[in-house]
Parts: C-alpha cells; structure tokens; sequence
C-alpha cells in the first residue's frame, strides 16, 4: 500500500509542488533579512555584550572588590587585586576582563551584589593586536560611564523580573 | 579526667561517653552536626550565645549543648522540631544586629555566622527596624576590627585570659550596648594576640596586614612548618598567584595544638619584602651587576679552588632546612673545608664536645604541662619561644612553680613564679648555691667543685632547690641568653648538674626552627653529621672572625644582626678577599662586603626538612616559587658541587637528601638529654665590673622576620635605650642623665637612659639586633657607662 502511494508521489511531482508553493509564500511576505551594518535586529533589555563597571550617580565606583564574579566566572576570564582604600573601604586595585576567554554567559552581573559589573548591549568590537583583549578596570569604567543611561534603563526595565 | 563512662542515645544512636563530658564535645566526636558559637574546644565554656541547643528528653525546655553534661541514659535529639525551632530562633535574634556586609568582609566565606545561618537559620529576615552600630576599636598593626560585626561570643576574651595570660579584650556595657574592646585605646601587646583573629567567629577581628587583599575561596593551602623558633609550629600557607597571602594555624596538639605566635603567623610579609633577590648578581670594577649562574657558579667555583681550604670559612643560619644545611657541610667538607658552623650567637664554646646529639628539650613539647616546678636559667621563654612558655603556663594553671635565673624581670605570665634577679656575672655563683644543696657533689666537673663548695647558700637558692626536688615531674631549662652567656658551659654544666641531682629533666632550648636540624646535619665544626666526631676540627664560629678568613660563605646570614660579636665579623668579613652570599635579600648593606650575591628560596618557597626541639622531623613541601631566578638553596649547592666536579652529589629532589641524612641514623636515634662528661668550663668573669645584658628582640631573629613590616610596627613604640635600675642609677649618679655613652670594649654607642626597676643591680640592658646597638659586640659583656657632657 504504502509502495503505491510512493509511486503515485513521484509521477505527480507531489515533493516539487510541496516545495515551491513554500517558495512561492515567502515570496510575497515580509522579508526577516536584516541590511547589516546599515539595519540592526532589536536587543532585549537583557542583551549580554561588551562589559562595563558602573559607578554611582555620586560619582563612586561600585565594585567593593568582593571577587564573586571572579569566583563565578565559568571560563576564569576575570582577574581581581582589591586592597583598603585609605578611607577603609574595600576597592579593586586590578580589574581584568579576558574577553578571549570570556563567554558572555552574564553569571558576572548575576553574581554582583552591587550591580557593578554589568554587560552592555555593546556587541561591536574588534582587537587588531594582542593584548588588546584585556579590559583593564579604567576601560570598563569607560564604557561604563559612556553607556550608563541605557545601562540604568536596561536595569529599570529588568527589574521586576529579578 | 575520669576514664568512666557513660551510656547515650544520640538522636537515637547509642554511644559512649566520657562522664562529665559536656554533650558537645560528644556530638563532635561522633560527626553529629551542632551549630556554635561561642564553644570553642580549647576554651572555657561560656555558654552565651545559645546556638547550640539541642533537646533533651525528660527537660522542659531546649538546653545548650556546650554547657550540658552528659548523663547516663540520657536520650538526645539534635534536629527535632524544638530543638530546630529553638536554632533558628536564635540565629534570627543573633542576625538582627549583624550587618549584611559579607561581600566586603574578608571573613566571607569562612564565616561560622554565614555557614551555620545557612545551615540553621530562616531564609527570610523579618527585621526592618534599625540596626546596631559599633564603632571600630584600634588594636594595632595586627588585628584590625568591626567590632558592628560582632555577636558577643566572647571567645577573644577568653582566649586573653585563659590561654594568652593578658585580659586585653573584654566586654564592656550590658545587653543591646555590650561591645568587645580594650578598656581603654591600646594596642594588642600578646605575643599570642593574632589568634583572636582565628577564634572569632565572625569577621570582627581579622588579620591587618592581609586585610582585603585577598578572599577565603581563591587562596591554595600548602601545609608547611615555620622555623622562627624551635617548635616547628604546624602552619598553613594561603597563596594566592605564587604570594602567600597569610598564614594560618594547623592543628597538631603534640606541638602548637591550635595556636600559633604572632612571630609565625605574620612573618610572611618577610617573603614578598622588596629587598628580595632575584638574580644572581656579581661584584666587578663596574659595580654590581647582573649576572647569570653559570658565571657567578663558576666564578665562586674557582675563587674557592684558588684558596687553601683552611682559608675558608663556611656558615649557615639555623633557619635553614636541613638539606640545605647537610649539603652545604657535605660540599664544603669535601673541599676540604672544617671551619663550618652555624652557632653565630654563641660566645662560649668551650663545652662542644661534651654537648649531646642535639640541644634536647629533654621530654616533648606537651610533658612541659605535666612538670610541677620549672627552672629557667637565662631565657625570656615568652618572647624567645612563645609557644613553649603557653605550655609553662599550662603547667602554672594546674599549679607549676616557675623559677628563673635572669637579668630582668620579664612579664611572665606563670600563675606562680619567682625571678631570681641577677646581673649574668652572679648567675654561675646563683647556680653553684643551688646546686651546693645537692647531697652529693662527686658529678661535678673538677673546675666546679671549688665553686661550688664555697658558695653560701642563700634562702633563694634552697628554695628552688626544694621546689625542683620535690616536684613529681620537674625541668631545668637553658634559654638563649644563658646559652649566649661567656661563662655558657659553666652555667650549662651546673645547671645539667642541678637537673641530675633533682631528678629533673634537662632541657637545652634550641634558638631556631633547625638549630637541632644544623647539630644533626653535622653544620660544626667539630662534629660530622648524626654526631660523629670529626678527626680534624675545624674553627667556630668566634675563631672563624678572631683570625680572619679569606673567604667567607654565608647562608641566610646577616652579618649586622646575626652573630653575638657583629663589629668584629663585619670587619673582618669586609677585609676579606672573597665573600659569597646565598641569601633571599639583598640590600646596601650585603652588597657592601659580599662579592657574589646568589639569590635563595625561603622556606616557603622549598621542599625541605625541619627539626625541631624534641628532634621531630618534619618535611614540608613548597608553597609558591621564588621570585625571579632565585632558586632553592640546595639546587644552588648541588651545582656549586658540580663545577667542583665533585661526582656524588648528584640528587634531583630535597627527599633523596633527607633519605641520605636520615639513614645515618638507626632507627631509635640515642637522643641523650644530658651532656657528657667534660673536664674544663669557662669560668673567666670580670664580676666587678657592670655588665652589658641583652636579648635578641622577638621581631629580629631572622633575615625573614626582620623584614616583616606589621610585626616591626607592632614593636616600633620600643625605642632603643639603656635600661638601669634605679639603685644603680644612684651609684653611679645618673638618675638625671637623659643620655648616656655605653663602652663596650672597643665600641660604643650613646642612647637614652631610662630607669626600669625590673632590671637587675650590676647591669645595665641594651637590645641587641638593632642597627644601632650591633655595633656593641657580644650579648653580655662588660661596660663602661659614661657621661654623655663629659666629652
């Protein structure tokens, strides 16, 4: 039984037509294609790119040097000095972000209790030379500062949901 | 302690128990799970905290395990509904003023409060009112505080009163205002204070100079033994990225259960001091220079070649490990090298042969509490080995007398204790009266017995006598002053004297953490290793600078600070035509008389062996790399042995050393406590004139140590300074000097004078192993006090 239905699919051209019609939908309807770099998709609050460290509207750094995110990191991509500061608080010396090695799986930001570490919906970057990978705590806080009202708005928005 | 016991039921389980014990210490026996405080095992039950409740059949109410007996048929349960609702009802009353500050609290991670309200306590707070705050006490360059964190479990309180004999801490206010604190603004002065940082359980008191710097979860562990004293206290080193970042104690109740002196527990700091070696380097017309080994290897290769072997003189520092220390004498043996010593602080040499295998404890480390009377013959035990003297006090707690023979009275902390206070001049005649109360004098040393016989014995002298006679488990002990003394043989034949007559045991107190390993390793002049007798004896270290060398070998010395006569050694060590330095530092001052500066591993950073007072053996593996090209000394010396073409020393791990020392030795090595017979002692003594006493200072024993910047502010408010007894003073007509030139010999120094009534008539004290009083000479010597107007 199933023999014939086989060889009346193959004589009537049944897979070809199956196939076309298919064509010939996405022909008419809207195109998904985006015109990189001229069109970009659209990012969810949550969008994990490049990192940044965030500082306080007072103009205070936030990370306290806990190294949680050291301890989480899966691919060991963060190294962390931290020492007393002369006005006793905790305070990173060192702060290092391999991004070889990282994998942008955001456990970073999960981790930090003072949403100091945070990843951007910075995506486009590119290192022409070695070493140019690690980003030292001054360049974090430099990006940081440049993207920090999307950053806060990003966090607003994802607030409810954390 | 009462062997009977008594039968349990642990959450059902049947066990047995000590009787009297408290349920706590049988929950831990048996792995059962009780969340504490304020119990701490080797301290006193104070019962405060109320964490540890457990339910008891048959009682009303849940009770504290930490301050409950046990009882025969006795039904226990450790997780019931009331005993776990009366847990978290704690542990939520005990959260309520802690702040929620464990990101930045470098207890974080290794907190009992967070470990235990993980364990035992609600997930939720339901405390929104405010919080206590604290201010923070300043307790010195050691410990620093939060004192906010705190839960008043008073374990550092009692720690101060009961273990390290000093009530520093101590709580002040009741209730919702009690805070933990110094009476008024000091700083910790125990040389035991750093293990307050060790019982809190929470992160109030943590360590200062590692503060952080670094987290609990992200240092290595490298078990290692630390070599400052003769106790070979059990450490951990914590490291983080090839630094050792603290240190922390290891428990072995045989030798520092679960403390450890300040001494060990901060020198580290020693180890990452920017003085640290890290190439080769040469001395050329140029200047110094960098250089490689093979260059600087074989340069110091033929230099020694070039000179008669008598010419040389070898020594090491008794931190040293014991390969270190065994192949540095076996090379330099095979040279043809004799003058080989590692005794730097010694004046006295005259009783080396008839001095046993090692310097002995004379019993182990924990028989010290058992003794009933200790006499201690010229040592500040507190400062020289602080680990011992806890054991002393041990004793004292359950009712030791504690005699000792000193120049000062030192701040002991002994329950019962007297200090016969001497000038060192009077010592040999203090110990001949005692030693004249003995039935019989026949043992004594020919040179002695005239001495002896006509001494008059004093009320002092009979009652130590007694007190050691009497005492079911008594011990003499020979400290590091006595042992620096220039009538040391004498004192140390009548005071082994003295121990044979009373039954006691006789204890030699090593100075350093191998100074027993150098005596084994055969690092003497006299002596090859495991205490053979060597045919031809070499020059000590005294003769070695008393007529000059031309080549001098040092390994992990500090000519400045680390022989009994330094202006001496400095002189002749700067006329000589080649000096070889193997040390961790290099600094201005070896640069000026060393000619190669070949840059070593500390102990941290070798494979090596240390042996300690009771002759344990202890061999501990590295914990981080040297810096740069240092490398171990035992690698630098098989080498050296190499380009000597020396063919047998061939080893590739420090463990083939050790095996090769170690079968020297039978299987039961003839640890003898007590000296040989010998027929001379020195008795040259200038007793009429004022002598010079001092100590080396607990912060400069080593090149390490010296280096370890919180323990050298811990100390910095002790300026140099002539210390005279009032009396004296009046004798002399100085009571109104401000400052005063002391002679020694052919040096002097001019310092402030301050009147100290612990000091004893006779003498005056000036520290030694500072920069500015080195230049004295020899530990106890003879002076001239002078006038500074007079000039």
């Amino acid at each position: 039984m199933k023999a014939l239905f086989n060889v009346i699919k193959s004589f009537t051209l049944f897979e070809l037509l199956k196939g076309m019609s298919l064509t010939g939908k996405r022909f008419t309807t809207k195109k998904f294609t985006v015109q990189y770099p001229e069109e970009k998709t659209p990012q969810s609050p949550r969008f994990r790119g490049l990192h940044a460290l965030r500082r306080y509207p007072s103009g205070e750094e936030r990370c306290i040097g806990c190294k949680l995110c050291e301890a989480v990191c899966p691919a060991l991509a963060i190294t962390i000095d931290s020492e007393e500061r002369e006005d006793g608080s905790r305070r990173t010396t060192r702060y290092d972000i391999d991004l070889f090695k990282c994998v942008y799986c955001g456990f970073c930001e999960e981790a930090c209790p003072v949403d100091a570490i945070v990843e951007t919906r910075v995506f486009e970057y590119a290192f022409f030379e070695r070493g140019q990978q690690v980003m030292t705590k001054d360049m974090l806080l430099e990006v940081g500062a440049k993207y920090e009202d999307q950053i806060a708005s990003d966090r607003q928005v994802d607030a409810p949901y954390r | 302690m009462s062997e009977e016991t008594v039968q349990i039921f642990i959450n059902d389980k049947e066990v047995t128990a000590r009787k009297g014990a408290m349920l706590i210490e049988v929950t831990d026996q048996h792995d059962v799970d009780v969340p504490r405080f304020c119990y701490h095992k080797k301290l006193s039950v104070a019962a405060n905290c109320r964490m540890c409740m457990v339910e008891v059949e048959k009682a009303p109410k849940p009770l504290p395990a930490c301050a409950t007996p046990v009882m025969e048929g006795m039904k226990v349960y450790t997780k019931s509904p009331l005993a776990l609702d009366a847990q978290q009802g704690t542990m939520e009353f005990l959260l309520i003023n802690h702040p929620l500050d464990c990101p930045v609290c470098d207890q974080g991670g290794e907190c009992e409060l967070q470990d235990v309200a993980m364990g035992y306590g609600n997930s939720i707070s339901r405390y929104t009112e405010r919080k206590r705050v604290v201010p923070d006490k300043e307790l010195g360059p050691l410990v620093s505080t939060d004192m906010t964190r705190c839960i008043h479990c008073t374990r550092c309180v009692r720690f101060g009163t009961e273990i390290a004999g000093i009530s520093e801490l101590g709580a002040t206010g009741r209730g919702e205002f009690m805070e933990i604190g110094t009476y008024v603004e000091k700083s910790l002065s125990s040389e035991l204070s750093g293990n307050v940082i060790d019982v809190c359980p929470v992160g109030a008191l943590n360590a200062k100079p590692s503060r952080m710097s670094a987290r609990a979860w992200e240092m290595m562990q490298s078990a290692s033994v630390i070599p400052h004293d003769s106790v070979g206290s059990n450490v951990y080193l914590h490291t983080l990225r090839n630094q050792v970042m603290r240190v922390v104690p290891r428990e072995n109740d045989e030798i520092n259960e679960t403390w450890i002196s300040d001494r060990d527990r901060f020198s580290y700091e020693g180890l990452n001091s920017i003085e640290r070696a890290s190439h080769p380097m040469m001395k050329t017309d140029q200047g110094w220079c960098v250089s490689d080994w093979d260059a600087s290897l074989s340069l110091v290769a033929e230099k020694l070649k070039q000179h008669q072997a008598d010419d040389i003189g070898v020594l090491a520092a008794p931190h040293s490990t014991l390969e270190e220390l065994y192949l540095l004498q076996k090379v330099f043996r095979q040279l043809g090298v004799n003058n080989i010593d590692h005794r730097t602080q010694q004046h006295d040499f005259t009783d080396q042969d008839a001095m046993p295998l090692f310097p002995y404890l004379g019993q182990s480390i924990k028989s010290i509490e058992d003794n009933e009377s200790i006499l201690l013959v010229g040592s500040n035990i507190r400062l020289e080995q602080p680990m011992l003297a806890h054991r002393i006090r041990k004793a004292g707690l359950s009712g030791c007398k504690v005699n000792s023979i000193n120049a000062q009275n030192y701040d002991f902390h002994f329950a019962s204790q007297f200090t016969w206070n001497l000038a060192p001049q009077q010592w040999l005649t203090a110990l001949a009266e005692i030693a004249k109360c003995s039935d019989t004098l026949s043992d004594l040393p020919s040179e002695l017995k005239s001495i002896v016989a006509s001494a008059s014995v004093s009320e002092h002298a009979k009652n130590i006598f007694n007190s050691l006679k009497n005492a079911k488990q008594s011990s003499v002990m020979f400290g590091a002053i006595a042992d620096s003394h220039p009538q040391a043989s004498a004192l140390r034949a009548l005071s082994n004297f003295i121990a044979n007559a009373t039954h006691s045991n006789f204890g030699l107190l090593a100075r350093s953490g191998n100074t027993v390993g150098a005596w084994l390793s055969g690092v003497l002049p006299h002596r090859l290793p495991a205490g053979v007798e060597s045919n031809i004896r070499g020059l000590n270290s005294a003769e070695m600078f008393a007529t000059p060398r031309k080549v001098y070998v040092l390994l992990n010395l500090e000519p400045e600070f680390d022989f009994a006569n330094s202006p001496v050694v400095l002189e002749a060590i700067q006329a000589a035509d080649f000096v070889v330095a193997l040390t961790p530092f290099d600094n201005e001052q070896v640069q000026l008389y060393a000619d190669v500066i070949l840059p070593i591993a500390t102990f941290a950073e070798t494979d090596g062996t240390f042996v300690n007072t009771t002759g344990h053996w202890q061999s501990v593996g590295k914990a981080v790399s040297a810096p740069g090209e240092a490398r171990p000394a035992w690698k630098v010396l098989r080498v050296l042995a190499n380009k000597l073409g020396f063919e047998n020393v061939q080893y590739q791990t420090s463990e083939q050393i050790r095996d090769e020392v170690k079968q020297l030795f039978s299987d039961e090595v003839a640890i003898t406590s007590y000296l040989k017979n010998y027929d001379h002692v020195n008795l040259e003594s200038d007793t009429n004139k004022i002598f010079r006493v001092s100590d080396t200072p607990i912060y400069a024993v080593d090149n390490i140590v010296r280096r370890a910047t919180s323990l050298q502010q811990a100390v910095e408010d002790q300026p140099n300074h002539v210390a005279i007894s009032n009396n004296q003073a009046k004798l002399l007509d100085m009571q109104d000097e401000k400052v005063v030139r002391v002679v020694q010999g052919k040096q002097e120094v001019t310092l402030p004078l301050r009147i100290d009534e612990n000091i004893s008539d006779n003498c005056i004290w000036v520290q030694k192993s500072s920069t500015q009083t080195d230049s004295l000479g020899d530990a106890i010597a003879p002076v001239e006090i002078q006038r500074t107007a007079n000039v």
